[in-house]
């Protein structure tokens, strides 16, 4: 069948199956909206996790930026997986005894302060919404690349199924939309990864494949590709650090830390039953994850060896542009490849030094998108990747806008601006919410503002530096007070905004950059991106700091922070 | 519904608490922050397959560790909530 018609065939059904549970699982209460009912199996849960967690970025983006950074690009790895280890024992627990609807709250609660949890509303939606801006181009984009639809049309496309499913259901419908996204992203990802494993080691487990020796010799594949990319100049795959040691350690924390502080990922702990859940759903959520980053590593590698070895099949003998293979063809004309004859000898010559490089364009998306065309597999498995690059944009696009909304009717509007809410009004009104965010995300997705390439990274900068502190010390103090929080927050976020725009520009505007972005201005060398831990670092001591010079929270904070600590038992006062 | 905690049980299940987090928090550091980039150089020198054993701990074997990390503690805590009688249910 021709690939075209697959793809509409494979996309439209996986969008049916959205639908049909977007009927199935309507939601009746504000418990069943903002928690799905606080009834999920840990298990669904950690699936869930995993697809609202792996956006477009890790789908799509992730292995490609390996495949470049080498070595470097472990950060990605350990900083996007850690920082569940630091989720599921220093966080989810206890904030899934605490027991209501979203972060903010507990935040307000814990700091008995309307104003910490404004500040908390703000810091979650300046997070958030930085991050939908990219599911909402990914979902664009895969639209546009796989299905020749204009952009705008497949971005509506998208916001359709999302408004279905979301409005009606809220976090029931999204969980269950996502357990079944997951299912079509892991097999988009990992049948083309098995494939060429096969096809380059014999071995059919990526993960093992990587370290593995080359069909029909005893070359290992990663020693091979280090020589392929040294001898045209680049530096040795698998040791290229991203620029300093420090720079990594301090990289690779901010991912870490932001990830635990990410306000999409902790309300899904809200809804599993129990605190045990809590932990094993973040152990199951890991499990699901670590299928797919343990396999991108795979993909780089081999991707990028079998690209080099298409262009130079043997040593010093380049592939004439004539012969170059059909999937080369088809990539050029999305731009996303390209070759210019610089020296006119008809041959393609690929190398380090961009005076004689003539690979002039290749895009690190095409790593993962033209991976099962290389491999040469068969045409549904290209339409497979099509909705797995969809669903991964979609899952993480839905989670997103419910910690939105529900931060805007759950903690703005029944929270400070009118408490005697009832319960009908409030369901209402967080309906009313997902449809303005989800009319809001997609209106940045149709005017990507300039900034947005930048804005993912700093989403993880200020979760790390302003949320991620406060709930850990919200938790394990019960010294920090509310002037401590606000002003921790407050510190964390401008310490790394400061830095940020200092080296980027002033939302991100280049000219208003006040200091270059070059190594040599960088504090300790650590770029903007990596930038987070430090922030968050600077949010724990200006909050000890101020906590102990005023006064200390009252008794039923201490009692509340006693209350969470432990699953059951500890007192029954608080069970308001 | 478990029984009340005096305040010496609650402080004792938080320590053993604390404790089991900073073993495994140890673990969480030194596989990541210490195998995967600090000590990167050294491992490399050794190799487990065709893998840099150093390489392999950044790219693999870091995040096989994480998860092993978080079903220890679950288990751990499991444990702990019944001798402290404090399981929900």
């Amino acid at each position: 069948m021709e690939l075209q018609t697959l793809t509409y065939l494979v996309v439209g059904f996986t969008f049916s199956i959205y639908i049909g549970i977007a009927i199935w699982s309507r939601a009746g209460s504000t418990k069943e909206f903002y928690v799905a009912g606080g009834g999920i199996h840990p298990v669904a849960n950690g699936m869930a996790t995993a697809a609202d967690w792996m956006s477009a970025a890790s789908f799509i983006g992730m292995a490609g930026l390996i495949a470049y950074m080498g070595y470097g690009g472990s950060v990605f790895l350990m900083g996007w997986t850690g920082g569940f280890v630091i989720l599921a024992l220093l966080l989810a627990p206890y904030l899934r005894k605490y027991g209501k609807f979203t972060v903010p709250e507990f935040i307000g609660d814990r700091f008995y302060s309307r104003t910490a949890r404004a500040v908390a509303v703000l810091c979650l939606i300046i997070c958030s919404t930085t991050y939908v801006i990219g599911q909402m181009k990914g979902i664009g984009v895969a639209f546009s690349r796989f299905l020749e639809v204009d952009y705008n049309v497949g971005l509506l496309i998208g916001m359709c199924i999302v408004f279905f499913y979301a409005v009606l259901g809220g976090m029931k419908g999204i969980t269950y939309t996502q357990i079944a996204q997951y299912c079509v992203l892991i097999l988009a990802y990992t049948i083309p990864a098995i494939f060429i494993s096969l096809q380059l080691t014999g071995n059919p487990i990526p993960q093992l494949g990587l370290g593995s020796t080359l069909v029909g010799t005893d070359t290992y594949l990663l020693d091979k590709l280090d020589q392929m990319v040294m001898d045209i100049g680049f530096n040795e795959y698998t040791t290229d650090v991203r620029l300093s040691g420090l720079n990594m350690f301090a990289y690779t924390a901010s991912l870490m830390i932001g990830t635990a502080g990410l306000p999409h990922v902790i309300i899904r702990f809200f809804t599993v039953p129990r605190v045990r859940d809590a932990r094993s759903s973040a152990g199951w959520a890991l499990v699901f994850i670590a299928i797919l980053y343990t396999t991108a590593p795979a993909v780089a590698g081999m991707a990028r060896l079998n690209l080099m070895q298409t262009i130079e099949p043997a040593p010093g003998q380049y592939l004439q542009y004539e012969d170059r293979p059909q999937w080369f063809r088809n990539w050029e004309t999305t731009g996303l490849l390209e070759f210019e004859d610089k020296n006119n000898d008809g041959e393609m010559y690929y190398s380090a030094d961009p005076q004689t490089n003539e690979l002039v364009t290749v895009d690190l998306d095409i790593i993962v998108l033209a991976n099962p065309e290389i491999a040469q597999l068969p045409n549904w498995v290209i339409a497979l990747v099509a909705a797995g690059g969809l669903a991964a944009a979609l899952s993480t696009a839905a989670g997103l806008l419910l910690a939105i909304s529900s931060a805007i009717s759950h903690d703005l509007l029944k929270g400070m601006i009118r408490p005697g809410i009832s319960e009908k009004n409030e369901l209402r009104a967080s309906r009313i919410a997902m449809a303005a965010a989800i009319v809001g995300a997609g209106y940045l997705g149709f005017n990507p503002p300039d900034f947005a390439a930048g804005t993912v990274a700093l989403a993880f900068g200020l979760a790390a530096s302003s949320i991620f502190p406060v709930l850990m010390m919200g938790i394990f103090s019960s010294r920090v007070n509310k002037e401590g929080a606000i002003a921790g927050m407050l510190a964390g976020l401008g310490v790394t905004l400061f830095y940020v725009f200092q080296h980027k520009g002033i939302m991100f505007v280049e000219s208003t950059a006040f200091l270059g972005d070059t190594p040599e201005n960088w504090f300790l060398g650590i770029e903007p991106n990596a930038f987070g831990a430090v922030g968050a670092l600077v949010n724990f001591a200006v909050a000890f700091g101020v906590s102990a010079v005023t006064q200390a929270p009252p008794a039923e904070v201490r009692e509340l922070v006693q209350h969470i600590r432990v699953p059951a038992g500890a007192e029954a006062a608080l069970d308001h | 519904m478990a029984k009340k905690m005096t305040e010496e049980q609650a402080k004792a299940y938080w320590h053993r608490n604390l404790a089991l987090m900073l073993k495994l928090l140890i673990v969480w550091f030194v596989v990541s922050f210490g195998c995967g980039i600090l000590l990167v150089d050294v491992l490399n020198q050794f190799q487990i397959g065709g893998y840099k054993l150093g390489f392999w701990f950044a790219q693999q074997g870091a995040i096989y560790v994480f998860v092993v990390l978080i079903f220890i503690y679950r288990w751990r805590m499991a444990v702990l909530d019944r001798e402290f009688d404090v399981e929900e249910d």
